[in-house]
């Protein structure tokens, strides 16, 4: 498949590194200020750089990589809230002239499932969003293996970086300043962290789960979420539960048509309490109990993993 | 949650006592020495049976199988036993409360709770960094356990969410049903 990456950050670099091992070739490559274009294959490595030495990925302008030759598009520009843009214009472009969308970015399907599923129908392309929920895990294609009708309740930890802030304050007894600090010292937190820690981040993936299992009834977003951050949570509340046997962790949970995110008291050794940036999910299924999906919820190669596993199953 | 034979349940017996001193005492034993865990006793003195004797209602945790040992044990104490086994209290819940909780006075917090929902509050622990003067400026945190009725844990949750928003509380809660997945 020839592939247009719309964004040249932690998940576009790595997509566009990684496609040449999957059997793809990289015809166009943006970022926000400029692009790389070639209908027989950009050259990668000049890309990477200009990247680096200039700020640019080449000459060319980022709306002709929209535009240009390719069959699928890989949208990775930052997840916006609202009116999801730049990516859902990306989608929408890509639609119209009849070629398939896969997302890294979580907007278009947290913010605008509806508009994106109306423009899948009335397109020859197919819109695909794996990489959104949970990194390199397979949770929406287990979903859908399994049939959203079977899953009657999903739960799990999101948010890779919340989930470090909790279990190390948990493990050594910290107060929620410092190892949020520490975190971002360590590069798990980003500068601005706001979206890891207050829940956000977290409740657009059980907004896209929602929309997913819904299947076409009900539209989720943002606002239909019940969200709870873990801002200044107290290290006293993680002391008494750790004393109990339990501990607190920041749980998506998906349940009858609900979206909830909060920090959540759950026993210790349970499956949904990982420790570290270790993300979990568990499917609760009506016929085959409880199952769980684990592994790196985020990281560039591990997210474009995930991006050229969807563009595998085109 | 399992339907095995050896899971921690709660009951509630109730009691005839003959009016004597200690006669609470020795009703109490058999429940102890044979792996029941006392969860609250209501003693209502001055109340009397139409036998004469004293009511007395006992919660308890035990296993099924513990708790037929123990009304045993209290028969061949010759204690009246009037009922047995009616599950009042079958869900335990345990959530954290944290911030002003001294301040905002975690004595009636516990009331109110215990007040609107028929919860019993069965083990409260408080973590006070800075001790637990009423005018302590820095938050604490408590570990709350109640026993409920059975399908009354939503309204507990509900409820303690309530007064938690009173007094700027935050509430953990637990995942799940009775918090065990
Ligand atoms: N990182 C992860 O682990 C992860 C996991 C799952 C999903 N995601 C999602 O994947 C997306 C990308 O994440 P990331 O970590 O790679 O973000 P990032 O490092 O911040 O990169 C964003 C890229 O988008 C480019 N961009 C911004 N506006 C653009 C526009 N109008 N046209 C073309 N390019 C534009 C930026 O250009 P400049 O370089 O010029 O600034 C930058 O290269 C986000 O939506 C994120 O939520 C990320």
């Amino acid at each position: 498949m020839r592939l247009a990456v719309i964004g040249a950050g932690a998940v576009g670099s790595s997509v566009v590194e990684l496609a040449a091992d999957y059997g793809h070739t990289v015809t166009a490559y943006a970022d926000s200020q400029s692009a790389a274009i070639d209908a027989g294959g950009i050259d990668v490595d000049a890309a990477f750089d200009r990247k680096q030495a200039d700020g640019i990925v080449g000459d060319d302008d980022p709306a002709a990589a929209v535009e240009g030759p390719y069959d699928v598009l890989v949208e990775a520009t930052p997840t916006t809230l609202g009116d999801a843009q730049p990516g859902f214009g990306h989608v929408e472009t890509a639609l119209e002239t009849d070629r398939h969308v896969v997302l890294a970015n979580k907007g278009p399907v947290a913010e605008r499932y509806a508009d994106v599923r109306a423009l899948e129908r009335d397109s020859a392309g197919s819109v695909l969003f794996e990489a959104t929920v949970g990194g390199a895990m397979p949770v929406l294609s287990t979903i859908a293996d399994f049939d959203p009708e079977q899953i009657t309740a999903v739960r799990g930890v999101l948010n890779g970086t919340a989930n470090f802030i909790l279990s190390r304050m948990g493990a050594e007894g910290l107060g929620y300043e410092h190892v949020l600090a520490e975190a971002q010292d360590m590069g798990v937190a980003e500068a601005d962290p706001t979206f890891d820690v207050d829940g956000t981040d977290a409740a657009l993936k059980g907004a896209i789960v929602a929309n997913v299992l819904s299947d076409g009834g009900n539209e989720y977003t943002l606002a239909d979420a019940d969200v709870e951050g873990i801002q200044d949570i107290e290290g006293s509340a993680l002391e008494l539960a750790a004393e109990d046997g339990h501990t607190v962790r920041l749980i998506v949970e998906v349940v009858d048509g609900e979206v909830r995110v909060g920090p959540r008291l759950v026993p210790e050794h349970a499956p949904l309490a990982p420790t570290g940036t270790r993300n979990i999910v568990q499917l609760e299924t009506e016929h085959a109990g409880r199952l769980n999906i684990s592994g790196r919820g985020a990281g560039g190669p591990e997210t474009a993993s995930a991006v050229l596993a969807d563009v595998g199953r085109l | 949650m399992s339907d095995s034979t050896d899971e921690v349940r709660s009951y509630t017996v109730r009691l005839e006592l003959v009016d004597k001193p200690g006669a609470l005492l020795d009703a109490l034993d058999p429940i102890a020495s044979n792996g029941g865990n006392l969860l609250s006793i209501f003693h209502e003195r001055g109340n009397l049976t139409p036998r004469g004797q004293i009511p007395v209602e006992v919660d308890l945790e035990a296993t099924p199988e513990r708790f037929e040992g123990i009304v045993e044990a209290l028969h061949e104490a010759g204690i009246n036993v009037i009922q047995a086994g009616a599950e009042r209290y079958s869900e335990a819940i345990t959530v954290v409360l944290s911030g002003h909780l001294i301040k905002t006075d975690l004595s009636d917090t516990v009331s109110r709770i215990q007040e609107a929902t028929n919860a019993t509050v069965t083990d409260l622990s408080l973590s006070a960094p800075e001790g637990t003067e009423a005018e302590s400026e820095e938050p604490s945190s408590a570990r709350i356990r109640l026993a409920t009725e059975q399908n009354a844990t939503q309204a507990v949750i509900d409820t303690i969410r309530e007064v938690a928003e009173d007094k700027s509380l935050r509430v953990i809660e637990p995942l799940g049903p009775g918090g065990d997945l």
